[in-house]
């Protein structure tokens, strides 16, 4: 009985994962080597021209949905940095109030925070037409169905999984080997550089991995803030799968993708670990 | 540890060594970063601003993107919209159920994972970790795979389900986190004293991991209630709030969805807001 009891605990939460996560990979798979269509059904044939094909035609969407999460992914880490260094070591006190200030905003939908941000970034909305009315803006300027409107969404939504894992990983670094660093003579930038960064690395990378996955995915942004030259894989797969029924070439798109993130995902748990995750998002 | 450091350490190491010319500068640094950080914030806060303050514009077009007046007549007219109000009492039911699945066997799994060394324990740790790093467009493109291909029909319990499958996770990792940071020695006491293993988890363990599961129940309701992209997968004909947000946007958006957002924001932020104030009188 008591060799079984974790095996007991572990069995519902078990079963789900694997039927609701592992097996839907399998049938996933299976629908993008079938052929037919809405009305006539669909054919498991083994048909793999569905990736050949599928992929030469979003090529450009692939390459700039990986390019947009790099971009805001390189965003998150310049803005979250000083930010969770700050309330690691300078928050004092106030440290978890900071945390719930900044995991707050979580509480709008996700969907209603971008909705949001497409009413102020209107061509005439709170921001634009006062610059416009003074003239400090051309009249025909516009942030909306651009790449920076886009970038900017996907920075703003998931800017949070980048500060949380820093903050983690900075809060963990003791004062004292810091200390030791300064008696050490090192100047303040160099017990930085050599001391402080080091030590922090391993909550960047979690912020990465928490941030690339997710914006390099999505298909909200772009939707709400970006236009037909704005377009991600996420807004296509979601397309192909709702809309056009095309499920052959909507399940191979996103097998190609989750392929891609699953290979980075357990790299990087292989050469990382999974703890500096799991504890990041156990906050 | 660090609330400590940034109380006493600035004037002591100042008066340590009074000829370092970096200190001023560098405190300097600290106001200017903290200036950075309430800027930061300031900017995750706007569009959540925007949402509360429209809820209260006295607009009469279908855009209510301009600021027209104040008026407090939306508030009556709350169920304007019948679809409206039973999206939003969807996505309640939703998350409702959702959490009381997810933290009965999320805590389960969070138990077997704190407690025991198990053969399988690396790779159920590896598939919880794949679950949080997993895009959610990809867990929902493969489960709407397995649905189509097992015939069933996408609507209320196929969104239940999907919501279990991505909050389980988080659930797991509070409680896990919770249980390791347990003292065991309060149980072994409780057994010494002729407390049987039931009697002992329930009025030990359990009241001793207890805020791991409430904070873990809260997490999966917010994130029940705010999801989209798996619930746009999962759904069928199914509304939930933020999917008839979607389905708005290009139309416009009526002021009763931003009151309605109030309402979930201003609730959430009560809750996450006693929770964090009742934890820290606990520990």
């Amino acid at each position: 009985m008591k060799r079984l009891a974790p095996y007991l605990l572990i069995l519902p939460g078990g079963l789900w994962l694997l039927i609701f996560l592992v097996v839907p990979m399998v049938f996933m798979a299976s629908v993008s080597t079938q052929e037919g269509d809405m009305l006539n059904g669909f054919v498991q044939t083994f048909n793999l021209s569905t990736y050949g094909d599928a992929l030469a035609q979003y090529r450009t969407q692939f390459l700039r949905s990986a390019g947009y999460g790099l971009m805001g992914t390189a965003v998150s880490i310049a803005l979250a940095y000083p930010m969770a260094y700050w309330i690691a070591f300078k928050g004092g006190a106030r440290k978890s109030t900071y945390l719930l200030l900044v995991l707050l905003p979580f509480f709008v939908s996700f969907v209603l925070r971008t909705v949001s941000w497409k009413f102020l970034l209107a061509d005439d909305g709170m921001l634009l037409a006062p610059l416009k009315s003074m003239s400090l803006v051309p009249g025909d300027f516009h942030v909306l169905q651009t790449t920076v409107a886009v970038i900017g969404g996907l920075v703003y939504n998931y800017l949070p999984f980048m500060i949380l894992p820093i903050y983690v990983a900075l809060e963990r670094v003791d004062p004292r080997v810091v200390e030791a660093a300064q008696d050490l003579y090192a100047p303040r930038r160099e017990a930085f550089t050599k001391v402080v960064l080091p030590l922090s690395l391993p909550g960047v990378f979690a912020g990465v991995l928490m941030t690339f996955v997710p914006m390099t995915a999505d298909y909200v942004n772009a939707g709400i803030l970006g236009g037909p030259e704005n377009t991600m894989i996420g807004n296509i797969i979601q397309t192909e799968y709702l809309t056009n029924s095309d499920y052959p070439t909507a399940a191979a798109l996103s097998f190609t993708l989750m392929a891609a993130m699953l290979i980075g995902i357990f790299a990087y748990a292989r050469a990382l670990g999974t703890e500096n995750v799991l504890e990041a998002a156990a906050r | 540890m660090s609330a400590s450091d940034t109380t006493t350490a600035p004037a002591g190491r100042g008066a340590d060594r009074p000829g370092r010319r970096v200190r001023p500068r560098s405190r300097l640094g600290d106001r200017l970063l903290k200036v950075y950080v309430w800027v930061i914030i300031a900017w995750l806060f706007l569009p959540i601003a925007v949402m509360v303050v429209f809820g209260f514009n006295d607009t009469r077009s279908k855009s209510n993107v301009n600021w027209q007046g104040f008026t407090l007549k939306w508030w009556t007219r709350l169920g304007d919209y019948p679809e409206l109000t039973a999206a939003v009492g969807n996505s309640l039911r939703i998350a409702l159920l959702a959490t009381l699945i997810t933290t009965v066997i999320g805590t389960l799994m969070g138990l077997a994972l704190g407690r025991y060394r198990f053969r399988g324990q690396g790779a159920t740790n590896l598939v919880i970790f794949a679950a949080i790093a997993s895009p959610e467009l990809v867990m929902g493109a493969s489960l709407l795979s397995l649905f189509i291909s097992t015939g069933v029909e996408t609507g209320f319990a196929t969104v239940v389900i999907a919501h279990v499958l991505f909050s389980l996770s988080f659930v797991a990792i509070t409680v896990r986190a919770r249980v390791i940071g347990l003292d065991r020695s309060v149980e072994e006491a409780a057994r010494d004293l002729g407390a049987s293993t039931w009697t002992t988890f329930w009025r030990v363990t359990f009241p001793m991991i207890l805020p791991g599961v409430v904070s873990g129940a809260l997490l999966a309701f917010a994130l029940s209630i705010d999801d989209f992209v798996i619930t746009q997968f999962t759904s069928g004909s199914l509304q939930t709030f933020p999917l008839w947000i979607w389905g708005a946007t290009r139309m416009g958006i009526p002021p009763q969805v931003n009151i309605l957002g109030t309402l979930i924001f201003a609730i959430g932020v009560a809750v996450a807001v006693v929770n964090t104030l009742t934890a820290r009188r606990r520990t």
